[in-house]
């Protein structure tokens, strides 16, 4: 934009303002139209930045005193640190192993070939979006399916039980996507000398 | 008296008889319980007669509880007792059919207690056509004081036979599960109540899970899902005795357990390797058969009520349809073809239908078709999640599971007819789900 341009903008604004001002509307801003046209290109449009929310910190919201060493190896705890996980999820009447889910189950795998003498547990659970014994049925093919993988990693089958839960287990009350995607899965518990 | 005359008086007489008999005929007292919606029957219930004072109040609720199960059916209306005009003295007498007609009562039942002593009562009842001016039923029953709710549930019983043709099913049980807690930490109770709702108790102490009870057809056993050894199992119970025991101790998961219907067998669901398939168990030499093989989920078997063909659930087709096949395995052929997924199906005790859950664009549904075909398919229900069809002993009424969506959501026992009306809730002292109806008691 050049001086001349903001000269002749600056010109057209205080005429505009004083008409505004005026009891009566005064043409005169009108005559400097021509003017205006002649040399100044139109502006590029105005686009506001994003609006900034707030974030707001609360004492409460301060983290608790980070764990200063992993949890003790070889229990539950321990299990589920390492596998990452000690859940893994399925798709709507699905009991399929994403890459993901394997990844996973590898490392859960892993961990019992480590801890030669635990056991491990898993329960098969649905969503609430089936009927009760349907969803017995389909929980004991998500567990076993766990089963079944982690056994193809070098597991003994005897030292896996599966069990189901139906739709009787949710871990999440909500009757939506997000619920449900949590409500089907697989649960891996390991028993470890007794304790669960 | 002539040839001609004599003709004349018998083609009368003969004429006479017939419009008699049409007469009569038009004059009979009877519903029709295959139609839905259609207008309840007015009848009267008086409070019984009662001559003693420690029965007066017995003799009230007796006729009260008659009139809610009668209402309850939806067949009946039971007229406001402040509307009534006679009042009888003594049952034995013929009521003034006028006074009832005035108050356009159909039917009048009029009963009276007999205390013979302090530990037994006999009850009487008589049921009336008003309109056709006679009596269609007089009975007689004995009982303890506190047993009075069964009496009044024979006379509803008695009445529901007379009127309809068909079999009552008042004086019978319903075995389901009480349900408490939030929906992440739900307890879930064994319990017990009369068909009305009464009486409700807990049948096992214990905090673990048990799903679907199921009623024998012929004793007072019931058989049940538990996981008190952490697994799913599959119980029985003598609600007798008390006497419990669990089924064949399998290493698999076991689900989905019910009766023959002769009572003998045990058919449910067994999984191996993640595979569930239908079993049937013999009850008394505990042997096991296998009856289906697929790779597929074959799971909530019901037995014909003539033991001949098994209803199943199975998503071998890709969905969860229905399968019949015969009770040795053989023949098996899928009969539900509509849009959406079939579970839970079960046979009706009158043979012709079969009951199941279908969800469909997000709801379920209560529905029946024909066992024969697969085809007549009707919902009768639908809601956010409406499952596990149970069937009244005589084939008329279903009840089934009703839970409502969301976090704060919980269950309810609903009943509804054979025609799809007359939906109800059934009263139980908490959240309840899983009912199974009992046969009628003995």
């Amino acid at each position: 934009m050049n001086k001349k341009t903001l000269k002749y903008t600056g010109m057209v604004v205080i005429a505009l303002a004083f008409s505004a001002c005026a009891t009566q509307p005064d043409p005169a801003p009108i005559t400097q139209k021509q003017q205006v046209e002649k040399v100044a290109p139109l502006a590029p449009a105005y686009t506001p930045p994003k609006q900034i929310k707030p974030v707001v910190r609360q004492a409460e919201d301060n983290l608790a005193e980070a764990v200063p060493e992993a949890p003790k190896a070889g229990t539950k705890e321990h299990f589920k640190y390492m596998a990452g996980e000690d859940r893994v999820y399925f798709g709507y009447d699905r009991y399929d192993l994403t890459p993901q889910t394997r990844d996973v189950l590898r490392r859960q795998a892993q961990w019992l070939k480590e801890y030669s003498s635990s056991i491990l547990v898993v329960g098969g659970n649905a969503d609430e979006r089936g009927t009760r014994e349907y969803n017995l049925a389909l929980g004991a093919r998500r567990a076993d399916a766990v089963k079944a993988f982690i056994v193809a990693q070098g597991i003994a089958p005897g030292r896996i039980t599966t069990v189901s839960y139906g739709k009787e287990r949710p871990i999440d009350g909500g009757s939506n996507e997000a619920a449900w995607a949590l409500n089907r899965n697989a649960h891996s518990a390991v028993l470890v000398g007794g304790t669960s | 008296m002539t040839k001609t005359n004599s003709f004349i008086k018998i083609v009368l007489s003969i004429f006479l008889v017939l419009w008699g008999l049409s007469a009569n005929a038009f004059a009979q007292l009877e519903i029709d319980i295959t139609k839905g919606n259609s207008e309840p029957t007015p009848i009267a219930i008086p409070d019984f007669l009662s001559s003693h004072p420690e029965t007066t109040q017995i003799a009230k609720d007796i006729a009260r509880v008659i009139g809610e199960d009668l209402e309850r059916s939806g067949l009946f209306e039971a007229l406001d007792p402040a509307s009534f005009i006679e009042t009888q003295t003594d049952i034995n007498y013929q009521p003034r059919f006028a006074d009832w007609r005035l108050i356009k009562a159909r039917a009048l039942v009029s009963g009276r207690i007999v205390r013979e002593s302090s530990n037994r009562l006999k009850v009487e009842f008589r049921l009336w056509d008003i309109y056709g001016g006679k009596q269609l039923d007089g009975i007689r029953l004995a009982t303890t004081p506190d047993n009075w709710r069964r009496v009044a549930h024979k006379v509803s019983d008695a009445i529901y036979k007379r009127l309809t043709g068909e079999s009552g099913y008042f004086d019978s049980r319903i075995v389901y599960i009480s349900e408490s807690g939030p929906k992440t930490d739900r307890r879930k109770r064994l319990a017990i109540m009369d068909q009305d709702g009464d009486n409700a108790q807990y049948l096992l102490a214990g905090a673990d899970l048990v799903l679907t009870p199921r009623f024998s057809p012929t004793a007072q056993q019931i058989t049940y899902l538990s996981w008190e050894t952490g697994r799913s199992q599959v119980y029985l119970l003598d609600i007798e005795t008390g006497r419990r025991e669990l089924l064949g101790n399998f290493p698999d998961i076991t689900i989905a357990p019910r009766f023959s219907p002769d009572g003998k067998s045990l058919i449910f669901s067994m999984v191996k390797r993640g595979n569930s398939d239908v079993y049937v168990m013999d009850l008394r030499s505990r042997s096991t058969r296998r009856l289906t093989t697929n790779s597929a989920i074959d799971v909530s078997p019901s037995f014909s009520p003539d033991g001949k063909k098994i209803v199943f659930n199975s998503d071998r087709g890709g969905s969860p349809q229905l399968y019949t096949m015969n009770a040795d395995g053989s023949n098996v052929k899928r009969i539900s073809f509509g849009d959406g997924r079939y579970t839970t199906p079960n046979w009706s005790p009158r043979g012709d239908l079969i009951a199941f859950t279908k969800s469909y664009q997000g709801r379920f549904h209560i529905g029946v078709l024909n066992a024969q075909t697969g085809k007549a398919e009707r919902l009768l229900t639908g809601s956010y999640l409406d499952e596990g069809p149970t069937w009244s002993p005589n084939g008329r009424v279903i009840l089934f599971s009703r839970e409502t969506r969301g976090r704060n959501g919980s269950s309810q026992i609903w009943s509804v007819d054979l025609t799809g009306s007359n939906l109800r809730k059934v009263d139980t002292p908490g959240a309840a789900s899983d009912p199974a109806w009992s046969p009628v008691l003995p």
